[in-house]
């Protein structure tokens, strides 16, 4: 994948990523096992555009996210990671897998995360404004007196007031510190934005806020998201192309409108289907039930992931795990029975 | 109508903590219908779980009492029975589902045991009578190899299959309500929808019992209950049938819910919100709960709390500004 509408390249590249974390065992803590948590995962983030990840628990996608901000590794010990992510820097194009600490410093100022919990995800001990002005303070040349003037304007552009500054998280209810995680991951004014499930600890009437936020923000400063989360409707109204995770490997990628309004992937049709509506008129009747439940990524199946619980399946579906292919309009499926 | 099955009438449950007194619950009053799917609506810190922990006395006190009200039911009013009486209707005329599958079941003992409990506790029955009857509940909400699996223990079921047990625990004594609190939020979506289904499909197969669905998602409510209501501030704010509730909300609170769900058709466009925050419990304001976020409020609505009145037949709307008569 190489190229788009615009005629430059992809601001991300993810190519043939494979994450693998040990699984310890016994009294030595020997490593007995691996467990594939992606394997072999590739796609491409254009420039200026949303790209949805959606899965259910142990698909992956949080370790997708995480390894884009290489933030496996100091993180995991032991962790196995291959294939490359290729970054479209201000130095150049750099390969994040294959960057030290050293090499990734310049780099972290223009990725940054938002994460979901936020409860968990800022420092009690830490002032708003320590907390939002600390990328500032460890990329920025920038005086005290600056960092402060940058800080009071991203809080007041994700909406918080001024006094707030000087408050810590715990005075806040959750929306607003989701509103201070995302003023902390804009700070370095950032290229592309890794956003891990940031609405789903909120309330309905506040989640709603922090979506027209996110969007107004990448309108203003031109953001690239990657925006993993499970609630597909939510994925569906901020996203302009959708990828389905299964079991550390993509099913299907495509415009929102062709992913969520027409899914192909019998895994994809599945999720969709049994997505409730918000219409008591329209109870589903038509739902697609999948037998059993989601197998542990420590014993995949061999073949397609998908293929125990899959309607379609066939004995070759054991035999070769299915590539990602054009099916038209730009959409890949991995599935070679559609 | 028939006289409901339960009947609460203005309950009040409060928390102290530190000196501080949360009205969780600020009377509330409602039936529970049989036959019916009763959706309980709201948002965190709305009342709704404690109201329905309310009805069987699940409020640990201290910090919570439930200083006032009554919850009638068999001719009974559970809040004056004394606590073994209480004891026996709770899991056996009473069952409950909780929204965490690991943490309601107890980790030492085997499943069998577990589902066997209720049934050794309420009924008169043998251990190998009570162990029979297990295996059978256990295989109606659908756990592979129920007989083997009796002596598993939880952590080896998935969260999906933990949250079967429950269901079949809950309903191992043929209760005439149960109560579901936020039952799939915590599974993944195809998982829920099976849960769900199952957990409708028990309902159906029983006579005239009831189900009261706690949840915040109001897409889970529009596809499973018959009528609704909606919490906010530890009151009911709104209630109906399921279809005129979202064909025709009413409460500046329901509208605001449904505006800020996204629609397929709305995609690119910005949501509708509810500005500001959902207040803490320990601080609401005195007159109408909604009042420090609503769109159309007026001077009054911020001394005085409006009552909850029937618009149209089942229809019922805490708000000064809706006019008291259907137009």
């Amino acid at each position: 994948m190489s190229g788009n509408a615009t005629g430059t390249g992809p601001l991300l590249e993810v190519e043939g990523l494979h994450v693998h974390f040990p699984v310890h065992g016994g009294i030595l803590r020997h490593v007995v096992g691996w467990v594939k948590a992606v394997d072999g995962v590739s796609f491409a983030v254009r420039p200026g555009e949303t790209l949805g990840l959606v899965g259910e628990s142990g698909s992956g996608k949080t370790t997708v996210g995480r390894a884009i901000i290489n933030l496996l590794r100091p993180t995991v010990p032991g962790v196995r990671l291959s294939g490359a992510i290729r970054f479209a820097s201000e130095g150049g194009v750099v390969d994040v897998n294959g960057l030290d600490r050293a090499a990734m410093h310049p780099v972290r100022a223009e990725i940054s995360m938002v994460f979901q919990d936020p409860y968990s995800s800022l420092n009690p001990r830490m002032t708003v404004e320590q907390i939002v002005g600390g990328p500032l303070r460890i990329h920025a040349r920038l005086t005290k007196a600056e960092i402060r003037e940058r800080v009071l304007a991203l809080l007041d552009r994700v909406g918080l007031q001024p006094q707030y500054a000087s408050r810590y998280p715990h005075e806040f209810s959750g929306g607003q510190r989701q509103r201070i995680g995302i003023a902390r991951a804009l700070a370095t004014r950032p290229k592309l934005v890794v956003a891990d499930e940031p609405v789903s600890a909120l309330d309905v009437s506040v989640r709603s806020q922090v979506i027209n936020l996110m969007q107004e923000l990448q309108e203003e400063f031109g953001l690239t998201y990657l925006f993993v989360a499970h609630d597909l409707s939510v994925v569906h109204h901020i996203s302009d192309r959708i990828a389905v995770m299964y079991l550390g490997s993509l099913c299907e990628i495509g415009t929102a409108a062709q992913v969520y309004g027409d899914p192909v992937h019998p895994y994809a049709k599945a999720l969709l289907s049994a997505v409730p509506q918000p219409d008591p008129h329209r109870r589903r009747s038509d739902r697609i039930r999948l037998q059993g439940d989601i197998p542990t990524p420590l014993r995949k199946p061999s073949g397609c992931g998908f293929r125990t619980r899959c309607p379609l399946a066939k004995p070759s579906c054991a035999e070769k795990v299915p590539e990602l292919r054009d099916v038209g309009g730009g959409r890949l499926v991995a599935c070679p029975e559609v | 109508m028939s006289e409901p099955l339960l009947r609460v009438v203005d309950l009040q449950t409060w928390f102290q903590v530190s000196g501080m007194t949360a009205k969780a619950v600020s009377g509330v009053s409602l039936e529970v219908r049989a036959g019916e799917v009763l959706g309980i609506v709201g948002e965190s810190g709305s009342g709704k779980s404690v109201t329905a922990l309310s009805f069987i006395r699940l409020i640990p006190d201290p910090p919570g009492r439930i200083v006032a009200g009554e919850v009638w039911f068999k001719g009974r009013d559970l809040l004056k029975l004394p606590w073994d009486e209480v004891r026996k209707v709770r899991g056996r005329e009473i069952g409950m589902i909780f929204q965490e599958p690991m943490t309601s079941l107890n980790p030492v003992f085997t499943i069998g045991m577990q589902v066997m409990e209720p049934l050794l506790f309420h009924y008169d029955l043998s251990r190998d009578e009570a162990w029979e009857r297990a295996v059978q509940a256990l295989d109606g909400v659908g756990i592979p190899d129920a007989r083997a699996r009796m002596g598993d223990y939880p952590h080896q079921f998935s969260g999906g299959m933990r949250q079967r047990v429950m269901i079949a625990m809950a309903m191992i004594c043929d209760p005439a309500i149960l109560i579901a609190d936020e039952p799939t939020t915590a599974l993944d979506v195809t998982i829920q929808a099976q849960v769900m289904e199952l957990m409708l499909d028990l309902h159906r197969r029983r006579d005239g019992a009831a189900v009261v669905l706690i949840t915040h998602d109001l897409a889970v409510i529009a596809e499973t209950c018959s009528r609704v209501l909606v919490m906010y501030g530890g009151k009911v704010q709104e209630e109906a049938e399921v279809v005129e509730l979202f064909e025709r909300p009413l409460h500046p609170y329901t509208k605001g819910l449904m505006d800020s769900i996204p629609h397929v058709q709305d995609k690119g466009k910005r949501l509708a919100t509810i500005r500001g925050n959902v207040p803490s419990i320990f601080d609401l304001p005195e007159g109408c709960k909604f009042c420090t976020r609503c769109p159309v409020v007026e001077p009054r609505c911020w001394t005085e709390e409006p009552p909850l009145r029937e618009v149209a037949p089942g229809h019922r709307v805490r708000c000064h500004l809706v006019p008291g008569t259907p137009a």
